[in-house]
């Protein structure tokens, strides 16, 4: 137990940490490999959860996909971001004390005597080896009762895609495209043109 | 021992620098995403901390789903930004103001 919460604290610590750089950090680049740190935390925590798939899928969808699609727009883009950091102090006194006041309302929140709920019986789950595991479990649930959450969940990446593939194509001239129409409608009329040539001279 | 309540706190702290992060870097778009992907982690971090002591799966699932959103948003967003970027060599947030009808 002594040594599941030192496990918390670290990879908590590390994820808030790493949380505060991504938001003040002067290089944006910096601010997506924090991202990185904190997410890869944050699935250290889940693990502690005993929500291993979950965890192994926040890496792959997040660090391995998100976050890179961050860096290449940070490194493409050539934006002056010195720039943008003007103004940076202008609002940190009222951001603070926001933050302030929302954490300590949140905390009290939580903190409130819940004397007559479900959370009462307070056992994480534990890593059983005769259990079902995790991944098994949420595939069991996850095509049977949320099967339709499943499929909306497909088309909103689809939506998400052709969105986003629409949105920077960009056509630009002098390139060479397939016309699929005119290629399947040809016969040979039009396709063969007849000549006469005469000799000693060509076309 | 780490209690429901430990897990609630990390995810408030994180949800709170998302919502400041957005306060601070006002002129700066990408950490604008940013500060979002992080109030979404936040959430994931609470959905599965209610699925691991209430011992129900469910909150896993729909974890799950807000990843699922996250990911879409993050495209669609970066993709707007490349295109604004490209129309006005800027991505200033202030400087978005031609949406007009």
């Amino acid at each position: 137990m002594v040594l599941y919460s030192l496990t918390f604290y670290l990879f908590s610590s590390v994820a808030v940490l790493s949380a505060l750089m991504v938001i003040s950090a002067k290089n944006p680049v910096h601010s997506v490999l924090f991202l990185i740190l904190s997410f890869v935390n944050a699935s250290g925590l889940f693990v502690l959860l005993g929500a291993e798939f979950l965890a192994m899928i926040l890496v792959v969808v997040y660090v391995g996909a998100v976050a890179v699609l961050f860096l290449f727009v940070v490194m493409m883009l050539d934006i002056n971001f010195v720039k943008l950091r003007e103004g940076f102090l202008q609002y940190l006194p009222f951001g603070a004390l926001l933050g302030i006041v929302l954490v300590i309302e949140l905390g009290i929140l939580f903190l409130t005597d819940r004397s007559s709920n479900i959370y009462n019986n307070q056992t994480p789950l534990q890593p059983m080896v005769n259990e079902v595991e995790n991944t098994k479990m949420i595939g069991q649930i996850l095509y049977t009762e949320y099967f339709y959450l499943f499929q909306i969940c497909g088309i909103i990446l689809l939506v998400a895609m052709i969105g986003s593939i629409t949105l920077t194509l960009r056509d630009k001239g002098g390139v060479k495209r397939q016309n699929i129409d005119s290629q399947n409608t040809v016969d040979a009329s039009t396709a063969i043109e007849k000549k006469k040539v005469k000799i000693g001279e060509g076309i | 021992m780490i209690t429901l309540e430990h897990y609630l706190f990390l995810g408030a702290i994180i949800f709170t620098l998302g919502v400041l992060g957005i306060f601070l870097n006002k002129k700066n778009l990408i950490i604008i995403l940013m500060s979002i992907e992080l109030i979404l982690l936040s959430v994931n971090i609470n959905f599965i901390a209610f699925s691991a002591y209430i011992n129900d799966i469910s909150g896993q699932i729909f974890a799950m789903l807000t990843l699922t959103v996250a990911a879409a948003e993050a495209a669609i967003g970066l993709a707007i930004l490349v295109v604004f970027f490209r129309n006005l060599g800027s991505i200033e947030v202030n400087k978005i103001n031609q949406l007009k009808g």
